[in-house]
Parts: C-alpha cells; sequence; structure tokens
C-alpha cells in the first residue's frame, strides 16, 4: 500500500466510520464494474457515505489531495459510467435510501439520491400517483443514476425523460458547496442549470437529492401486439402511428431474435415465428383507450400486420411488457456475452440502418437482437458474442462502433439514454467537432475546475480523438486532421 | 423578408466584436425589448437569418433559423395539423422562434405540456469566441455530451447567438373547450388540485379574479368525459380567450402598475402582497400588478420555493431577475464565461454580473 493511499484512507476516517470505507480488494470488488461488466478497475477505496455533511467533507479532502471521484448508484449503467479510477474515490450513494417527503397536493416527492425508481412509485401508489421515467432497470436503478444519465424507459415518447420529471435537485460540488438547482416552482432564476445538469454522468458535481414529479395514473392503459413479417413494416407503421396524430404511452419493437429469447425466457404468448413485433400502449381515460384501440388497430392491419392483438386483461398487458422489459437478461440466457448498444436514429432511416447492421453481422459473424424504443427512434441492438473465445470481444467493440457511427451518420447520436461513459468515448469525436468538445470542457471546468470528478469519461480530451483517429480512418477520412498525431 | 443563412456574417461581426471587446446587443423580432434589463451595445440583427430548414411531421420535429418569425413555424405545423407544445406568446407579429427560446417564453399549455426548455431538442449557436458549435439534434433522446441546447432557453442570448433551433411538435388535440366556474382564489387552486391528482385531460387553467377557466385537450371521448366530470359553463369563443390570455391582451393586463410575474410552488395559497392578481399553470404561475417594493415580493416568493420576475414595468427597479445568492452566482459567472469569455453577448441583461 502506498503512502498515499494509506493517508487518503486514514483521512478518510476521520469523516466516516470504519465499515463505510472499504478498501481490501475483497471488500472493493462489488464496486469494480457497472452494467457494462467487460470493463472492470479497482478504486483505491470505496467510501459508503450517510449523511450530505459527509459528502461534502470526502469531496473537500478529495479536493485539497486532488484525488478524483467517480460516484455510483446502483451500478446498472451500461456505458461504464460509474466505472472506478484507479487512482481514485468510489463514492457509492447506495445509502441514501430514505424517501424525505411526498407532497400529494403538488404532486412531488423529495427523495435521496439512493431511492430505486421504482420505489418511488411503490411509495405513492396508494395516491394514485407514480413517477413517469421508467428504464427497464427500475427495480435496480437509483434516482440519483437516472439524473446523472438522464434515463428514458417505455413511456418516455408520452411522458419524457428523466428530466422533463424532476423539478429541484441538490448537489455537492467538486469543492464541497452545497447547491439547488431549480426550486419549488415551474422555472428558476438565472441560467437552467438543473438542465444542464441532466444528464451529466457525474461530472460536473455529486447529487444529494431529488424532487421528482409525480403524475396521476391514467384511468386505464391497454396495449396492443401487433406482428409483422418484415421489420420494415414495422417500423413503417410507427411513422403511421405517429402521422395519425396519436402520441401511445409506448411504443416499441422487438425483432425475431429478441423476440424469441424474451419468449423462452417469459413466455408471454409472442409470436415466435414474426420478423418483428410492436407493442403499443395507449392510456388515458376509459372511452379514450377504447377508441385509440380501435383506430390503432386499424392502422396496425393496414400497415401489413399479420396479427394484431389486444392483451384481453391487465395480467396479459403486464407479461407482454415483462417480455419486452426483460429483453436484456433473456438474451443473456442465449449467448454467453452481449454488447447493448444505444444509438438513436430519425425513424425514417430504420430500414437504411437495419440493413446495414445485417449485412455487418455477417461480415463480422457476430449475431444481433434488436430492441428498439420505436416511438422516440433509440434504437438497443445487442450483439451476443463470447467474451472467451480471443479477439470476439475486440470485434465486437469495433462492430459496435461502427453501429454508433452510422447512427450519426443519418442525422442521430451515439446515446440515447445509457450515456458516453466510458464506452462510447470515441464516438463523441464522431459525433462533435473539436470546438465543441472544447465547449463541454469549458462547462466541466465552470464546475469542477481541477477535473477530479469522474475524469475520462463522457467527454473526450481531443488529444484521445486524435489517437482515435489514427487508429480509424473512416471512409478514408481523418478525423480532426487539424490535430497533431503521436 | 425571403429564407437567408446569414450565419457567417454574424459569426465575423461576433468575431469582430469579440477581438475588440465590444458589447454586441442580439436582436430577433425586437418585440420583447421590454423583457429583462436595459443594455446598450451594437445591435446584432438575427431576424433577417431565417427559414424553416426541416419539418417531419411523423418524426414530430422542426427545424429553423433562429429568426424566423413564430407565425411561419405555427403557420406550417397547422398545415400538418401540428402545435408548438408550449404554447408561446408572441407579443406582437414580429417574434422570432430564436427571441422566444432564448426567453424560455411559454403559454398556457405549459403546466400541461411542458416549457419551450422541455421542447427543445437541439441547436447551433455561435459563442463568444466567434466559433460555431452544435449541440442536441432532431431526435427525442440524445444524451452524447451535456445539455447545452436546454441550457440556452431562457439564457436571453447571454451564452451565445441562437443560429437554428430543433424543437419537438405535438398533435393539434381534436378538440379543445373551456369549463368556466365562478369562485375564490382559494377554491380555486384547491379545486385545481384535486383535479390535478386524477388523470384528466387539462391543458390550461386560469384564474382571473373571479373565475376559475378550466381547458380540456384530446380526443372527443376523453375531454366529454371529463366535462361532465369537472362541471361548469362551456365558454364560447375560448380559443380566442386563451390567445388572449397568452398575449397578455385581456383586460387584467390593461393596468399601468408593475407587472410582476411570480413563479412559486402551485399550491402556495393565495399570497398576502398588494395588487391585482391572475393564476395560470394551476397556481405555479401568477402574474400581480403591485406597486410593492421589489424586495418584498421578492421575499413572499422565496419563501414559497419560487422566484419573481419584474416582467414589465415603466421605471424597471436595478434587479429585473430575481437575485441569486452568491454561491449560485459565482457559479452562473463561470458559465457565463465558459461561452462567452470576452463578455460580449447582451451583458447585464439578465444580471450585472452575467
Ligand atoms: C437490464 C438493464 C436495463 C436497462 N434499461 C434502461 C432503460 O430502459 N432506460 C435507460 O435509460 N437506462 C437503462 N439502463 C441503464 C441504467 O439502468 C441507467 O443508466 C440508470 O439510470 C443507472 O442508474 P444507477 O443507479 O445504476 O447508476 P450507476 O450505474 O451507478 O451510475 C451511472 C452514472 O451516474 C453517475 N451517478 C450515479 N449516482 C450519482 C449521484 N448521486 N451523483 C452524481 N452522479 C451519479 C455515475 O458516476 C455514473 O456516471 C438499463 C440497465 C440494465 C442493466
Amino acid at each position: 500500500m502506498s503512502i498515499e493511499r494509506n493517508q487518503l484512507i486514514q483521512s478518510l476516517l476521520q469523516i466516516l466510520p470504519e465499515k463505510s470505507v472499504l478498501h481490501t480488494p475483497e471488500d472493493m470488488h462489488p464496486y469494480e464494474c457497472d452494467g457494462l461488466s467487460a470493463y472492470r478497475k479497482l478504486p483505491l477505496v470505496v467510501v459508503l457515505p450517510t449523511t450530505v455533511e459527509q459528502v461534502q467533507d470526502i469531496l473537500r479532502l478529495c479536493h485539497s489531495l486532488e484525488v478524483p471521484v467517480v460516484a455510483r448508484g446502483a451500478g446498472t449503467g451500461l456505458s461504464g459510467g460509474a466505472l472506478p479510477n484507479e487512482q481514485g474515490v468510489l463514492l457509492g450513494l447506495g445509502k441514501f435510501k430514505q424517501i424525505l417527503e411526498i407532497n400529494a397536493e403538488q404532486r412531488t416527492a423529495r427523495v435521496q439520491p439512493g431511492v430505486r425508481n421504482l420505489a418511488i412509485s411503490q411509495a405513492v401508489d396508494s395516491l394514485g400517483l407514480y413517477y413517469a421515467p421508467d428504464p427497464s432497470s427500475q427495480i435496480a436503478c437509483t434516482i440519483g443514476g437516472n439524473v446523472a444519465e438522464n434515463s428514458g424507459g417505455v413511456h418516455c415518447l408520452k411522458y419524457g425523460l428523466t428530466v422533463h420529471n424532476i423539478q429541484q435537485v441538490k448537489i455537492v460540488t467538486m469543492e464541497g458547496d452545497l447547491l439547488t438547482l431549480g426550486n419549488s416552482g415551474l422555472d428558476s432564476a438565472g441560467y437552467d442549470l438543473l438542465a444542464l445538469f441532466t444528464g451529466s454522468e457525474g461530472l460536473l458535481g455529486v447529487i444529494v437529492e431529488v424532487t421528482v414529479k409525480l403524475l396521476p395514473k391514467p384511468e386505464r392503459a391497454q396495449v396492443v401486439l401487433a406482428a409483422f413479417d418484415d421489420v420494415v413494416k414495422a417500423g413503417a407503421a410507427v411513422g403511421n402511428i405517429i402521422a395519425a396524430g396519436i402520441i401511445p404511452a409506448g411504443l416499441e419493437m422487438m425483432d425475431k431474435l429478441a423476440i424469441k429469447a424474451a419468449e423462452d425466457f417469459v413466455h408471454a404468448g409472442y409470436p415466435v415465428d414474426a420478423a418483428a413485433i410492436l407493442l403499443c400502449e395507449l392510456d388515458g381515460t376509459n372511452a379514450e383507450v377504447s377508441e385509440y384501440i380501435l383506430r390503432v388497430r386499424d392502422i396496425l392491419n393496414q400497415s401489413g400486420a399479420t396479427e394484431v392483438r389486444t392483451a384481453k386483461d391487465e395480467q396479459e398487458r403486464m407479461i407482454f411488457w415483462k417480455g419486452r422489459k426483460s429483453a436484456f437478461p433473456a438474451v443473456g440466457r442465449i449467448s454467453p456475452d452481449y454488447y447493448c448498444m444505444d444509438g438513436t436514429i430519425p425513424r425514417k432511416q430504420l430500414p437504411r440502418v437495419l440493413e446495414t447492421m445485417d449485412k455487418w453481422s455477417k461480415e463480422y459473424n457476430l449475431p444481433v437482437a434488436n430492441v428498439f424504443h420505436a416511438g422516440d427512434g433509440n434504437l438497443h441492438p445487442l450483439i451476443l458474442y463470447d467474451a472467451n473465445k480471443p479477439g470476439e470481444l475486440e470485434r465486437t467493440e469495433e462492430f459496435g462502433g461502427r453501429i454508433l457511427e452510422l447512427c450519426v451518420e443519418v442525422g442521430g447520436t451515439i446515446t440515447g439514454e445509457h450515456g458516453v461513459g466510458m464506452e462510447k468515448i470515441n464516438q463523441m469525436c464522431v459525433q462533435f467537432q473539436p470546438a465543441e468538445l472544447e465547449q463541454f470542457h469549458a462547462v466541466k471546468h465552470a464546475f469542477d475546475e481541477r477535473g477530479l470528478l469522474n475524469p475520462g469519461k463522457a467527454v473526450p480530451t481531443l488529444h484521445r480523438c486524435a489517437e482515435f483517429g489514427a487508429m480509424h480512418v473512416h471512409h478514408g477520412k481523418l478525423s480532426h486532421p487539424e490535430l497533431e498525431r503521436f | 423578408m425571403r429564407d437567408q443563412d446569414i450565419s457567417h456574417n454574424l459569426q465575423q461581426q461576433v468575431i469582430d466584436a469579440a477581438t475588440s471587446k465590444r458589447a454586441l446587443h442580439i436582436v430577433g423580432g425586437n418585440n420583447k425589448s421590454f423583457y429583462g434589463r436595459n443594455i446598450s451595445g451594437g445591435v446584432l440583427n438575427v431576424a433577417e437569418h431565417r427559414g424553416i430548414l426541416n419539418h417531419e411531421p411523423t418524426e414530430l420535429v422542426i427545424t429553423a433559423r433562429a429568426g424566423t418569425p413564430l407565425q411561419a413555424i405555427e403557420d406550417q405545423l397547422s398545415k400538418h395539423h401540428q402545435i408548438l407544445g408550449f404554447e408561446p406568446p408572441h407579443f406582437g407579429n414580429t417574434a422570432t422562434l430564436g427571441g422566444t427560446i432564448a426567453c424560455n417564453f411559454s403559454g398556457p399549455r405549459r403546466a400541461a405540456a411542458g416549457s419551450a426548455r422541455d421542447f427543445m431538442l437541439g441547436c447551433k449557436i455561435i459563442n463568444g469566441k466567434g466559433e460555431m458549435l452544435s449541440f442536441g439534434g432532431e431526435v427525442m433522446k440524445n444524451v452524447a455530451g451535456f445539455d447545452v441546447s436546454r441550457l440556452m432557453c431562457g439564457a436571453l442570448g447571454t451564452l451565445g447567438v441562437l443560429l437554428e433551433i430543433s424543437v419537438r411538435v405535438l398533435p393539434r388535440p381534436e378538440l379543445e373547450l373551456t369549463l368556466s366556474q365562478e369562485m375564490d382564489a382559494a377554491h380555486a387552486l384547491a379545486k385545481l388540485h384535486a383535479l390535478g391528482r386524477q388523470a384528466l385531460p387539462i391543458s390550461a387553467s386560469v384564474f382571473d379574479g373571479l373565475n376559475l377557466h378550466i381547458r380540456l385537450s384530446g380526443s372527443a371521448a376523453a375531454v366529454n368525459a371529463a366535462k361532465a366530470a369537472i362541471g361548469g359553463e362551456q365558454m364560447q369563443y375560448d380559443a380566442v380567450f386563451w390567445q388572449q390570455l397568452r398575449e397578455q391582451q385581456l383586460p387584467f393586463f390593461k393596468h399601468s402598475q408593475t407587472l410582476w410575474r411570480i413563479s412559486v410552488a402551485s399550491n402556495t395559497p393565495p399570497l398576502n402582497l398588494p395588487g391585482s392578481w391572475l393564476y395560470e399553470w394551476d397556481g405555479a404561475q401568477r402574474w400581480l400588478f403591485s406597486d410593492a417594493p421589489a424586495d418584498v415580493i421578492r421575499n413572499v416568493a422565496a419563501l414559497h420555493g419560487g422566484h419573481a420576475v419584474c416582467f414589465r414595468a415603466q421605471h424597471k427597479p436595478d434587479q429585473v431577475f430575481h437575485p441569486l445568492e452568491s454561491g449560485m452566482l459565482k457559479l452562473q459567472q463561470k458559465i457565463k464565461h465558459a461561452f462567452d469569455p470576452a463578455g460580449i453577448f447582451n451583458p447585464g441583461m439578465m444580471y450585472t454580473e452575467i
């Protein structure tokens, strides 16, 4: 153990009780990766504070010692955002589990950052309210992690992302100052730092409290399942529903491989012969849902669906969704490993993107299962691979990288909801110009002058981009030709 | 005026101003000059940078140059039965999309559907170094990089010149109608909060001192069911009413006193401040005509978790916007510096220090 590390641990023990400071490899092991388990590292030390004051003291200490800090919620992130820094402290917020206040009149809940997403909806269920963003990981992921990633879910087409459903966030800056972003009203004075902070992946501050907005539960929700013999037809059907002026509560698509995996896993009654299925959920008043179900069924039939099924009861509705929400673990069962991508594209580009991915899948000899937030164009291609086969992870990463670059090329983005983290850092060089990346660094600098919060994630340095560009020459063009090569 | 791209011209003006550290006053339709602190500086006219660049009805997005008249945007959307979900006020015929976004102006539908910031998807800007930068995009979900696009909403141009803007749009509701009931402020607020806990298609509310007006929007089935549940008398010509409310043309707004916009927790009881009141956004936005001193009004707003803006006044107080506490002000100054190191964009329009 180096002296500095020892000193750091001793100083942390002045702030925290012994049980809140983990420093043996065995104790730190559960923190070595997030949901992107291909990347693993051990930090110098893991701390698990229980009070805001402790968080402030930890950050002040790390600031003065210039030690990097990585915040962590539940570690379900899929981009390596919570991957520890080997020279730094991993700050776990998992012990902040309290719901501090529920205001039924104002329809808000003030909660600590370690509260699980689903726990909020459960706590307000008896009031007829719920918290709308519902990432598929909602039983495990924390609200702090949701704010840091600006997480979505299957219902964000109608109800928005995390940024649309929070009202106030309290953060501790790297210097240990406690700041409130947003307020109790619908807007606040000065710059909208609440918006800027949401989705900042732990680079700008540590979230210690979140006030979320709650919605009344709709009188009724109903889901229609449609099968298609062609993925492109299913994509067109999505456009047709939107063009009819209908914004479904959820609009999801799965392709053959994903359907098969999900069906084997949860037995949802999915048509396993279909090339694609769409799940379209309508919610609202009873009469409205009945009316829209009929209209959506018509549109789906006219769009060439081979089968259109309305869930016959609430139980069947839940099982239809369960199949979709467990698509990732389901795919995990049919392949030793899978790599989950997260690009977003303008929906009209779907045929082109699917065809290209199919071609590449054959080229790389790596199967792809597609799960798709079809309503908002957010793709989750899952590349199936085996990490034990030499070179297969590298080929998977290369394939994945090309998919993301394709998303940018067709006018989309490399990440719709999982964040850049460590994983997509190189593709940031494809999506953004050097001056834009520099602008991000300037924003980071405004919050964290010494660059100690989650360093090396989310926004690449220009040098990194130059290195990446040297390795990957795309379409014969060198990215960032203005930068010196090494 | 015709559609044209004058971005390079604008960029050159910014570079020149940055080099000589000259302040620029960014102007779009020049119809919102009543808003914010008075400033001086060479005018940077963005209104000529105009034109709709992309409208993809099935993708629910429109992209336009910042100088595009708001009316032109709404006309285009209307052709496809779509609307701007935040129902922005125009405050005159010359309103531009850029000015609306820079002020984050949102109308009656805000409490139900979201503000301009909520609909913002992406933008192209010129920063204070004269660099043209793009953030966000035309897709609904995009978490690559910090959310600079939404930061621009309400920044009053102090962080950059907006060049192009992409916003999400909504389908026009199939049916809208308005129900009116006579009651006092306390009952109106209580009623709105009780209704807010049920899933009803309420798209706007206003209490004008005498009546509570509730607008319902959505499918005919949903609106008609809710109409029976809420009760009250159906208003005639209600579209005009909501437009006049949005544009501050109702009789309530004909007043010579200072107009304050008070943004507080929606369930704040009627506040004890002298003047005449109008409540919107289920109680979260309150308009007050009053001669009460600024700090008195601000203290009351802050006590209820909110802030107060001096919206229109013959004699503006020095602080038009709610003062920031020192830690927050320091951070906001650093943000300003990150985008506009020479401090050339609309300096002082928001705060003296910004
Ligand atoms: C099976 C599965 C399904 C998923 N489905 C979805 C989905 O549908 N939609 C979706 O959007 N995501 C989904 N995810 C991704 C993931 O669950 C989300 O990104 C989630 O918000 C992460 O929360 P967490 O608490 O696990 O955060 P972590 O993984 O612990 O951290 C994520 C990032 O947030 C930062 N962070 C965490 N807490 C704080 C804090 N208090 N202050 C500052 N920074 C913090 C970390 O530094 C890191 O950068 C899924 C993941 C899995 C494994």
